[in-house]
């Protein structure tokens, strides 16, 4: 089935699109693939990229370089959850190491695999200005810091019977529009 | 202690229009608008202020070279991709008091000329992006933003844009490409953003904290600021510290305070972690070259080591280092330093965009040898290797991304160099729980002596 945003995407696109110079659409790009990914699965396929090169009357290449070129893209399907953990210095200094092997190890993952139920991926991500508080990793919208390896069997635990944590990202508002209406186009 | 960005900061709802109002906020926004614009830059050049985003350039000259004789719009960008390893402060200072860059980015705008402003937002601080996003919501509600900004001719738009993940995207170029909807690869200087950044359009770029400094000298005068600080090291500076210490977080410090007062004092790091001791630190940002303990607290002749642009680079590359972005990095004496650098030129690796050879093939060059050494299949020729290869790459690249790639490497060999020719020569013990202690001791001038006379 091919791509489609609901109605209340839509305006809020056209609200996204308001808040850059009206011959420089191409800015919303960004912004566009994030709520693609968001609400296409959570991955852009190409038929995603498509359909947002479509949507701001671009060549199709234009989409395709610039999802391949910025690592929260993802072009592959994922599990449900993608736990992107820091493995910069800073969090190597903190124990980044070892919090990755267990995490992938409780998971019974490599990392950037799927795990067998579809409910996880593990990624190593570079430093997350979040060096104060390491070893972390972000999960969907959130940050979880300070880690330790029952922190990590609690959360995997609790996403593994279902609970909601609070950090799935929201194609209706997660790119941000409420305040600016009165936006006039510079 | 001096407050002035994080002033409030203690107050929860100083996140807020009203909290926010409550500790004098947007009061700068009432005086700017009396003054003239060319007033503001005047006072921005006295403040002595320089750029927070890692290079200390002098905020108020930047701004005068933006090119007010074109008849095209004029752009403010606000640098907020923060992804610097060890750097997390304007994350800090937007999550806490956003109003504080919102009002920054007015009075900025209304000093350049400026119609439209947008703050780039890293795409993983997605939630920072939102509390900013809510913020601005406030902004124009209350008249600050949007069209006759307090009754004034004055009118300004701001735009909340993020990000995707790419540590270059936070290069000035790269960044504008970014915001254009491009790939992030930096451009070609000249043309400097001032004369064509944004849309080809004059452009001003700064970072969170530049921006946010500026209402304080708006409202108190630039000769005010001027005096906070030491020598061209003027104000306050937000330092990330990280690693091995007992205090980790985001520290508002007077520029001129001692490093070791920083280290140890209870105010700021609280000392080394389990009573451990200090081996060495990376100052500003991952970038910036690392010092072993002793050139840390000490400059080579011996003066204390102050938290300064200057006193920091005392020595130049030799035995000093940089203030950078104010990412400040400690690590005890457990820390292997073979195997910090290769993580470290593993990430400038990953990072290169590709563009330039010098770089892209020399941060992997870097990466391979620095895995070899740390996994014990180096060789002395190796060392050398090393050097000369970060050597190839500095000064000869499109972007800085090159010579921050190379100087933690030069400046590890040069500093550490026993410790990689322990690697080399003892590749059986590299694994070897107390190989670092056995590194950090190790003796190995005959050797280095007998092939310097070669
Ligand atoms: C590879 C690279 C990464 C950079 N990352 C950042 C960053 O994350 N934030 C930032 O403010 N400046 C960063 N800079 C510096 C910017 O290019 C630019 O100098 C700065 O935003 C200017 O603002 P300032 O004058 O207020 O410091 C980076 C530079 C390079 C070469
Ligand atoms: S120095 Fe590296 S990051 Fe900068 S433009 Fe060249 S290849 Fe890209
Ligand atoms: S190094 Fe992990 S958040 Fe900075």
């Amino acid at each position: 089935m091919n791509p489609t945003f609901s109605e209340s995407t839509l305006s809020n696109i056209n609200r996204l699109l308001s808040r850059y110079p009206a011959d420089k659409r191409k800015s919303a790009l960004l912004p566009l693939l994030h709520m693609a990914q968001a609400e296409f699965g959570g991955y852009l396929s190409p038929e995603t990229m498509d359909y947002v090169a479509q949507l701001l009357t671009l060549r199709p290449i234009e989409v395709y370089e610039v999802a391949s070129f910025y690592t929260m893209f993802h072009k592959q399907p994922t599990g449900k959850y993608v736990l992107e953990v820091c493995r910069t210095g800073p969090c190597a200094l903190n124990g980044a190491e070892s919090i990755i092997d267990y995490i992938t190890r409780k998971i019974g993952v490599t990392i950037n695999e799927i795990s067998s139920d579809g409910l996880f991926t593990v990624k190593e991500v570079e430093c997350l200005a979040s060096c104060g508080t390491a070893p972390m990793m972000q999960l969907g919208e959130r940050y979880i810091e300070n880690l330790t390896e029952q922190k990590i069997d609690d959360i995997i635990d609790r996403l593994k019977h279902g609970e909601r944590l609070d950090i799935e990202p929201n194609p209706e508002n997660s790119i941000l529009f409420r305040s600016c209406q009165g936006q006039s186009n510079g | 202690m001096v407050k002035l960005l994080l002033d409030g900061i203690e107050d929860p709802s100083i996140r807020y229009l009203n909290g926010y109002r409550a500790h004098g906020g947007y009061q700068s926004i009432e005086k700017a608008i009396t003054m003239s614009p060319l007033d503001i830059v005047e006072e921005v050049k006295k403040s002595g202020l320089r750029g927070r985003g890692g290079a200390g350039f002098s905020t108020g000259m930047k701004w005068s070279f933006l090119d007010r004789k074109s008849d095209k719009p004029r752009y403010l960008v606000c640098n907020a991709d923060e992804s610097e390893p060890g750097t997390f402060k304007d994350r800090y200072l937007m999550e806490k008091i956003p109003h504080r860059l919102i009002e920054g980015m007015i009075v900025s705008s209304y000093a350049l000329g400026v119609r439209h402003a947008f703050i780039y937002v890293r795409g993983e601080l997605i939630w920072v992006a939102k509390h900013l996003e809510h913020a601005v919501g406030e902004a124009y509600s209350a008249g600050y933003l949007g069209n006759h900004i307090l009754g004034s001719n004055f009118s300004l738009d701001l735009t909340i844009h993020v990000g995707a993940g790419a540590y270059i995207c936070g290069e000035e170029s790269a960044l504008l490409e970014s915001l254009e909807g491009k790939r992030g690869y930096p451009r070609i200087k000249p043309p400097f953003p001032a004369v064509s950044g944004l849309y080809g359009c004059p452009t001003v770029i700064n970072n969170v904290e530049s921006i946010a400094a500026v209402p304080w000298i708006v409202t108190h005068g630039g000769d005010a600021y001027s005096k906070i600080g030491v020598d061209k090291s003027t104000g306050t500076k937000l330092i990330s510290a990280s690693g091995h210490i007992n205090r980790p977080g985001v520290y508002e410090i007077e520029l001129g305070l001692p490093v070791e007062e920083f280290i140890y004092s209870e105010s700021y790091c609280g000392g080394i972690k389990n009573g451990r001791a200090l081996k060495a630190v990376i100052a500003g940002g991952s970038s910036v070259p690392i010092l072993p303990a002793e050139l840390i607290l000490k400059t080579a002749s011996g003066q204390p080591r102050l938290m300064t642009y200057e006193s920091l680079n005392d020595g130049g590359f030799t035995s000093g280092t940089m203030l950078g972005s104010g990412g400040f990095i400690v690590m005890d004496d457990t820390t292997c330093i073979v195997r910090n650098t290769w993580n470290l030129a593993r990430f400038y690796h990953h990072e290169s965009c590709g563009q330039c050879s010098p770089c892209r093939e020399g941060t992997g060059w870097m990466e391979k040898i620095l895995h070899r050494i740390e996994h014990g299949h180096g060789t002395q020729a190796d060392i050398d290797l090393l050097v000369d290869v970060s050597k190839k790459i500095e000064g000869n690249t499109i972007c800085a991304l090159g010579d921050a790639a190379a100087w933690p490497v030069a400046s590890a060999v040069r500093h550490f160099r026993h410790e990689f020719e322990f690697h080399v020569r003892h590749p059986d013990q590299v694994t070897a729980p107390n190989h670092v202690a056995n590194a950090a001791a190790y003796k190995y001038e005959e050797i280095t002596h007998a092939k310097n006379n070669d």
